[in-house]
């Protein structure tokens, strides 16, 4: 089995620096990531390899995809990976089948998983998330519809948006729960990052252009099918995205892109027993970490919006700095100054405004509340949101007693869409914390695998089947 | 809490203390069940549902026949099911060597009373036609089926309830202590206790450790069992498989996922419960699983969970009243424990409320170090 110094898993900006920086500085490195290129959802690269496409973000990407091609960086794309064990082997199913390899270092870089509080019609064909429209538009250069509605919260609103009207599309509205207060409140901070500010021009001026309406202070309250079409209606809301009395409108399109911030991806570390908190500023549930990066559990780090959502910018730089911290550890040395004071000055400048736009992508108090009695939570298992609240009245007090009561989270997905809304439901009903009713227990396979992908070509001879029960 | 004085008190909230609190308060007793998690979240709501006798232990076949029957029919004693269903159950041989343990331990539970018959590939084949062809035998039985163990905590939740139990979950016992004819159960810090006349340990593989608190010490082995289940899918299955030494539990549910088990272990502890699973054991667990039903090539796998399980040395119950410790009782370590399960309970309670039970109990005193025994570990220093 071949071992590493250091594996890292997630290959967006986060996970491609700090692979990069232990790379240089001499380490055995291997980068896995599900995808077929390198760059993650910000940078992510389109699926035919000579497209080329503008914008400063296809350009960051392709610098990121260049340097790691000169590396010496071991690349493991298009591997799903399916089990991490206490001991650092990693399980991954790849082009050309299963692969395990073990590590000295591991650092989990995986980002986030997308939002959506649940509201009537959300599992209709044509709903989509913010994200899915994001890889249409970057990795399949595909319109999400001929006509689209952007609904949600937080900056994907707005790169979803622009990126739509830049590539012939046609934006009927942007519903927005955030006020246009709040948006101002991140003025300053988004001018003190000039290459940001920069960036966020060219999704806002083509919305400037396109005169696309926004409805700030709104949400999405319904979506019905209309023909081959959507009707979408909105409703105005409070601070706490709780729709409240006013003036409501209904809007056909093609697609709704809808997003409720970005949660982290926790799956791995929570699989490896390190210790979790929760905060619903960055996001959800994320590793405690010391300021290198590692966990309560040793030689295992994060990085990036898994380790709580600031940003690709920040994640860039807080990569190099965690990798730094893993070169460190490998070479039995203390992570040298000055060169990580400086990594971290760099990251806390980033961090800045990546934290108020997290604080504006925070899951609100009033919006889970607003879900319908009869609206499915649980996609998979079609679990209502009223069957989650009769179980809370049947005894269950945590979310785990609650997914075996009712199936909630236990699909292909395995709670990584409902999870989030679930707790707080269970929460709020029970006015307790978010930490009491705790999370969904993380399983293998970290992604759902077919049987004779897992078990590839064997005689029934060589099963190691062990001795017989008692008799 | 200590207001109330109860007439039992059960430290365990799995199957087997919750049917025995059941059946205690029907019977009129003032109960308390406490439970250190959540009720039915360690070994009893996370275990395959299996209700089998192929890999029911021969001499707990009696047993077992008498659970089924209460499992098929929740309304009789537990009102809301677990789903358990009713399906023929296949034993599966693949060599000669497998054909005679097949037809070994088919004999041995046929002694019991289990109706088992060896049958041919072809006869198999027309009970479920899922199943490889290849096979050279199957021990056949009427009576198996399955259960959605997950169900298990909600429908004693409830049930207990109704009939007035007490159900104290997240308290984790720390302290035993006999007191005035009765006992005291205190957390580890002493701000919760209890007071009861009787006492029921039903801790599973925590039996050793809740023993060890009034000076008894009998080993409890943790078995470490990793469970797999596959998404949604068509039905490639009817029957409840098992292959002849018993290291394969496989079926289908009604909602369209399989479950595979057989007791293929994984990492873990009775301390810190089971931590991960063992990649080589998954994949080996999983062959043996698509070469019974190669159709599950192409099923997905959604989720590997571990559940545990507890044994004793003689691999044989603990099930009755501690000599020289009134009122103390033990329910656990039962092999294929969650088949029995209710019925163990309905026994327990039998004896706890003067009755001479319907079948006999298993003493846990034989598990007791003899004077010798005792002597030579004391000789050892330990």
């Amino acid at each position: 089995m071949n071992h590493y110094d250091l594996i890292v898993l997630g290959a967006g900006p986060a996970g491609v620096s700090a692979a990069l920086m232990a790379s240089a500085k001499g380490l055995r490195v291997a980068l896995f990531d599900e995808n077929a290129a390198a760059g993650g959802q910000v940078y992510r690269a389109p699926i035919m390899p000579d497209a080329k496409m503008d914008g400063a973000e296809f350009r960051a990407g392709e610098t990121l995809r260049d340097a790691l091609s000169r590396s010496k960086v071991r690349l493991f794309l298009g591997h799903v990976v399916w089990a991490v064990t206490g001991d650092y082997r990693v399980d991954a199913l790849g082009p050309d089948g299963s692969i395990a390899c073990t590590t000295t270092v591991l650092l989990v870089a995986t980002g986030t998983t997308e939002r959506v509080v649940p509201f009537e019609g959300w599992t209709l064909p044509g709903v989509i998330g913010l994200a899915a429209a994001t890889i249409l538009l970057k990795s399949q250069r595909t319109l999400p519809g001929k006509t689209t509605l952007v609904a949600g919260c937080g900056p994907l609103l707005v790169a979803v948006a622009g990126n739509t009207l830049k590539a012939g599309g046609d934006v009927k509205a942007i519903v927005d729960i955030a006020s246009r207060g709040e948006w101002l409140g991140t003025a300053s901070a988004l001018l003190s990052r000039p290459a940001i500010f920069k960036q966020s021009l060219t999704y806002g001026l083509p919305i400037l252009r396109a005169r696309t309406p926004l409805y700030s202070r709104h949400t999405l309250v319904k979506v019905s099918a209309q023909g081959d079409q959507l009707l979408a209606e909105i409703a105005p809301c409070d601070a706490a995205a709780r729709p409240v009395a006013g003036k409501t409108k209904k809007i056909l399109v093609d697609c709704v892109a809808v997003g409720h911030g970005l949660t982290p991806s926790s799956d791995i570390t929570r699989l490896l027993h390190a210790r979790h908190q929760y905060s619903r500023e960055a996001g959800g549930w994320i590793a405690e970490t010391d300021e290198n990066g590692q966990t309560s559990r040793e030689r295992l780090f994060v990085a990036g919006d898994g380790a709580g959502i600031r940003g690709a910018a920040a994640a860039m730089e807080q990569g190099k700095r965690v990798g730094l911290a893993c070169v460190a550890i490998i070479q039995g040395k203390t992570v040298p100054e000055p060169e990580a004071e400086n990594l971290s000055k760099a990251w806390q400048h980033a961090a800045r405004f990546g934290q108020k736009m997290a604080a504006m992508m925070a899951l609100r108090e009033g919006h889970v509340d607003s879900i319908p009695p009869h609206t499915v939570v649980c996609r998979c298992e079609d679990v209502t949101r009223a069957e989650i609240e009769q179980a809370c009245e049947a005894g269950a007090h945590d979310v785990n007693q609650l997914k075996a009561w009712t199936r909630c989270g236990m699909g292909p997905c395995q709670g990584r869409t409902c999870g989030d809304i679930a707790a707080e439901l269970l929460a709020t009903k029970l006015g307790v914390s978010r930490e009491t009713v705790g999370i969904f227990s993380p399983r293998t396979p970290l992604r759902p695998l077919t049987i004779s992908d897992m078990t590839g070509d064997y005689d029934y001879a060589d099963i190691p089947i062990p001795k017989a029960a008692p008799l | 809490m200590t207001s109330t004085r109860f007439d039992v008190c059960i430290v365990g909230g799995g199957v087997m203390g919750c049917s025995t609190a059941l059946f205690l308060a029907k019977a009129g007793m003032r109960v308390v069940v406490v439970e250190r998690n959540a009720l039915c979240r360690s070994a009893s709501g996370v275990n395959a549902g299996t209700l089998t006798l192929h890999m029911t232990r021969a001499a707990l076949v009696p047993y077992a026949m008498k659970a089924w029957e209460m499992w098929m029919r929740p309304e009789t004693w537990l009102g809301q099911g677990v789903l358990a269903t009713h399906a023929p159950g296949l034993s599966l041989a693949f060599t000669d060597a497998e054909v005679m343990m097949l037809e070994e331990r088919a004999a041995a539970r046929r002694e019991y009373g289990a109706d088992i018959s060896v049958i041919s590939p072809q006869a198999a084949m027309k009970v479920d036609p899922g199943i490889n062809g290849s096979i050279k035998a199957a021990a056949f039985c009427e009576i198996d089926g399955f259960a959605s163990a997950y169900l298990t905590g909600r429908a004693f939740y409830a049930a207990l309830r109704e009939a007035g139990v007490t159900i104290i979950e997240q308290f984790s016992v720390g302290h035993i202590e006999r007191q005035n004819a009765g006992y005291r159960v205190s957390t580890e810090d002493r701000s919760q206790s209890i007071v009861a006349s009787r006492l029921v340990l039903a801790g599973g593989v925590w039996l050793e450790p809740m023993l060890a608190m009034i000076g008894i010490h009998i080993p409890v082995k943790t078995l470490i069992n990793q469970l797999i289940v596959t998404e949604r899918m068509p039905t490639v299955m009817r029957s409840v498989l098992s292959i002849a030494n018993g290291l394969l539990s496989m079926k289908q549910f009604a909602n369209g996922t399989v479950v595979i088990g057989g007791g293929w272990q994984g990492i873990g502890s009775r301390e810190l419960g089971g931590r991960e699973t063992i990649p080589e054991n998954l994949i080996g667990n999983l062959r043996l699983g698509q070469h019974a039903v190669p159709a599950l090539a192409s099923a997905r796998v959604a989720r590997i969970w571990l559940g545990l399980e507890s044994e004793t040395a003689d691999a044989m119950p603990m099930i009755g009243p501690l000599a020289q410790h009134p009122d103390l009782f033990v329910i656990g370590c039962v092999h294929s424990g969650y088949t029995s399960g209710p019925y163990m309970g309905k026994l327990l309670a039998q004896q706890i409320l003067g009755q001479q039970p319907e079948m006999p109990l298993f003493d846990p005193s034989r598990l007791l170090p003899t004077d010798d025994q005792a002597v030579a570990s004391l000789s050892r220093g330990q």
